[in-house]
């Protein structure tokens, strides 16, 4: 044609060629593909080492019953080598179950107040708080149990030493507390209006509400939260590490000092040689670590995934 | 004639005081904390200077600076950043626009979820297991950094995937109806509009991964030593560690070198999230469509 | 080089005094899931002329022309069966699917700025194919927008983002991104929904000039439309294809379905 324009392509017979762009799209399909899989590859491979690491101690020296109930935590002797992790549990779990009695009641509540009643600014400041209070590290945690729970508890209680469960519950929880918070929150937020328009047509008022129509409506979510925040408490490490004391045994009242199984291996597996049996008794203990915290994500992921959804 | 009957006066009341519950509640939870953190400004905030910041530790770091340690810190979180976040935003990229409603994808978003949540003990146990020992990297910045890039990388893709997946379906059609392949479509439009999204993620990814200790001090990260890092192939110190270090590990420290320390570390780690937060704000305004 | 084979393919031999098939489509039937959105059609769309398609909504008509630039891939629940030809090729069996939807522009009801410039908007599918060059790019911008009815709007502020136009420029914008790729066919599914009288009628008078250059497939819900642009119109009720033919006869003949007659004298709409 005359004087045409530009045009962006001729009216070729064939256009049914692959160009380099249609290679490219399958190379970046590949490409993100592989991303995608990595983190499959990662969680299968993080279980794979630590399990190569500790299967000397399982295949040959591990015994079951020993092992869950004796609290007899003795690995470094070399004459009688005692490997019970039971007292290390009891250690876990006290911590865990008083930052859990902690961190519960005050997650709920403020996630009711932010969800329920805060409005505009008031909500944004204190969700922000919120948000910067989940980023203080687990050391710096740990390192304010040890310079100034510690001295508080000891002043407080009369008691003489600082460094025990009560320490750690109380950081814990207030470790756990502002992603417990969130994720409640968002489980109210996730509760339709309606469920709150229908409650006040009839009357009711602002609290009775709450009770009676969204926590009810909510406590898949919130159950999540809890789970999570367990979760949480279990794979702990440097706060736990730092707060508690140095004594391994069954604590028989919070101010008794107590050691955490993750707080274990970051002290000890230091001093041992690779391979040794005090080596690979403490991958165990992260095997066991692993399963449990995977089991806790996995079902607190289900419940919440279900509130999600609805 | 509406007048409040003596049923309602008493609901208004126990409104007002379950509102009163609930604030409280949330205050304490937040009000320790802030207390807490002014504890550390009063009796670090004497320590903190240039020297500090810049020097070196000494007198078997009872005395001195804290530079190695936030050098380190750095090379570690740059490493880490380099390998964790190519990966988590092809990661991402995968799980927003390639991936179906199915039972594969359904399991990449609980390996993801998983890998959060796996203590960070357990990392440092599979950093030694892997990097230090089966690939023979030793106790090295790189075995380190690929600790804590793995630990981080859901923070990523997480990120990445939120503001990938708020770019509306719409600009995507528009793109494939005029013969783009997805990969155009994603380069010249889904991307550059989620960056933004994307940078406050990795914001957020650099100071989780500045404040962690675990997953560095068996790979890489130690307590003392003289030399700077050069290479990826050396160990270093660390802020996290060397707060746990000076509070558990070195006699005599005077008492207030630990808040310092403290201080630096929290500092850094809550500017930022602010930064995360701020950047995130500013970007809710400025509406692109 | 095209060869003879190609160049017979690249346009099947036309009846004498008949333009050569553009598109044509044999027994094509579209499922979502089992729900069969048209079944069994079969038509002919020739080159140079205008195809109006016209019926009431969920009849199949988008479904149709989705089918047509193989937009189905993109929607796993979408299948598709019979033979659909484009210039004498079989699209549903194509190397490069992708080199198929350029060489056919698309204009949905819902108009769609891209969040970029209106320049780059329009300057986006000349870039795709590898155009460079400014000075073409410039040229190709200022013509597509003016044939789309929005170069007076927009000349002073080619650097403003498109999605922030308002709905009617969006959907001008969305007319002068298809002109931009040169297609050979232009669909335009309802366009007019969201632009305003006059400027429907601009756009109107541009199709009818563009028809010369391209092969146009109208679907439109304003029955007078069709019966001023499109030269044959089908009819779709309900995923069948009622009836085509030459447009007056449609709406003016005996040798009409009843239904035609209905739809079109406004029974139902």
């Amino acid at each position: 044609m005359p004087g045409s324009p530009p045009t962006v392509k001729g009216m070729t017979a064939d256009f049914d060629r692959r160009n380099a762009d249609w290679f490219i799209d399958k190379a970046v399909q590949v490409l993100v593909f592989i991303g995608g899989i990595s983190a499959i590859i990662f969680i299968i491979a993080i279980f794979v080492f630590i399990t190569k690491e500790a299967l000397g101690f399982i295949l040959d020296r591990f015994d079951f019953t020993e092992f869950f109930t004796s609290p007899y935590w003795y690995p470094a002797d070399e004459d009688d080598p005692e490997y019970g992790i039971l007292a290390l549990i009891a250690g876990t779990a006290s911590v865990t179950g008083l930052a859990m009695l902690v961190a519960i009641p005050f997650s709920l509540g403020a996630a009711i107040f932010i969800a329920e009643f805060a409005t505009g600014k008031t909500r944004e400041i204190l969700k922000v708080l919120i948000e910067l209070l989940a980023a203080i590290p687990s050391v710096v945690w740990g390192f304010i149990g040890l310079s100034i729970m510690n001295p508080l508890i000891i002043e407080l209680f009369d008691v003489p030493v600082g460094l025990n469960v009560l320490n750690a519950g109380i950081i814990l929880g207030l470790m756990a507390a502002p992603i417990m918070t969130s994720i409640a929150e968002d489980a109210l937020k996730a509760v339709p209006d309606r469920y709150r328009e229908a409650a006040e047509a009839m009357g009711a008022t602002r609290w009775q509400m709450i009770f009676k129509t969204v926590l009810p409506a909510a406590k898949n979510g919130l159950l999540g939260a809890i789970l999570l925040g367990v979760g949480r408490g279990f794979g702990e490490t440097m706060a736990v590490l730092m707060a508690t004391g140095h004594s391994v045994n069954i604590p028989h009242s919070v101010f008794d000092s107590v050691r955490a199984l993750t707080a274990t291996i970051a002290a000890e597996l230091g001093e041992t040689a690779v391979g040794s049996d005090h080596y690979q008794v403490l991958f165990t203990i992260g095997v066991f670590l692993f399963l449990i915290t995977f089991v806790i994500n996995l079902t607190a992921d289900l419940i919440v995934r279900g509130v999600r959804k609805g | 004639m509406f007048e409040a009957s003596e049923l309602n006066v008493k609901n208004q009341r126990v409104q007002k005081l379950y509102r009163l519950l609930f604030l409280l509640m949330t205050l304490l939870l937040i009000i320790p904390v802030l207390l807490i953190l002014a504890t550390l400004v009063i009796k670090g905030g004497s320590v903190i200077s240039i020297d500090f910041l810049f020097s070196s530790p000494t007198h078997g770091m009872t005395a001195g600076g804290i530079f190695p340690a936030l050098l380190g810190t750095v090379w570690l979180v740059s490493v880490a950043l380099l390998i964790s976040v190519p990966l988590g935003i092809a990661a991402a990229i995968y799980l927003s626009e390639y991936a179906g409603d199915n039972w594969f994808t359904r399991i990449i978003n609980l390996a993801i979820i998983n890998l959060a949540g796996v203590p960070s003990i357990v990392h440092a146990l599979f950093g030694v297991g892997a990097f230090v020992l089966f690939f023979g990297f030793g106790t090295s910045i790189l075995a380190a950094s690929l600790t804590l890039a793995i630990m981080t990388l859901p923070v990523v893709i997480v990120a990445t995937r939120e503001s990938l997946q708020a770019v509306p379906y719409a600009f995507r059609e528009a793109c494939w109806n005029m013969g783009a392949t997805r990969w155009q479509a994603i380069r010249r439009v889904v991307l550059p509009n989620a960056i933004s999204g994307i940078l406050t993620g990795v914001i957020l990814e650099v100071s989780r991964t500045s404040g962690e200790t675990a997953p560095i001090m068996f790979t890489g990260a130690v307590f003392f030593t003289p030399f700077l890092p050069q290479g990826i192939f050396d160990q270093t110190m660390a802020m996290s560690l060397h707060l746990f270090v000076v509070s558990t590990q070195v006699p005599g420290v005077p008492e207030d070198l630990p808040y310092g320390v403290a201080l630096v570390l929290i500092g850094m780690v809550l500017l930022m999230n602010s930064l995360s937060i701020a950047f995130r704000t500013y970007l809710r305004g400025k509406k692109k469509w | 080089m095209v060869t003879a084979v190609e160049a017979a393919q690249a346009s099947p031999a036309a009846a004498p005094g008949q333009a050569a098939v553009k598109l044509a489509v044999k027994d094509l039937t579209i499922r979502y899931g089992s729900t069969v959105a048209l079944g069994n059609v079969s038509l002919e769309i020739r080159e140079h002329e205008i195809f109006g398609i016209i019926g009431p909504a969920n009849a199949g008509k988008t479904s149709f022309l989705k089918s047509l630039n193989r937009m189905d891939m993109f929607n796993t629940d979408m299948h598709v069966e019979g033979e659909t030809l484009f210039n004498g090729r079989d699209i549903r069996h194509l190397k490069n699917v992708y080199a198929l939807r350029s060489r056919i522009g698309v204009v949905f009801p819902l108009p769609v700025g891209l969040p970029m410039t209106v320049y780059d908007n329009v300057a986006l599918a000349p870039r795709l194919s590898g155009l460079k060059n400014k000075a073409d790019l410039d040229i190709i911008v200022e013509r597509c927008l003016t044939r789309a009815a929005l170069w007076d709007e927009v000349k002073d502020r080619l650097n403003s983002l498109g999605s922030l136009l308002s709905g009617g420029q969006q959907q001008r914008l969305t007319i002068a991104r298809a002109l931009s790729q040169d297609p050979e066919v232009l669909m335009l599914d309802e366009f007019s929904i969201a632009v305003d009288p006059v400027t429907t009628m601009r756009i109107e008078d541009v199709l009818k000039e563009l028809k010369h250059e391209m092969t146009i497939i109208l679907v439109t819900n304003l029955v007078q439309q069709a019966r001023r642009l499109a030269s044959r119109t089908a009819f779709f009720l309900n995923g069948e294809c009622v009836e085509i033919g030459n447009t007056e006869e449609l709406f003016t003949g005996e040798v009409t379905d009843t239904r035609t007659r209905d739809y079109v004298e406004g029974r139902f709409g």
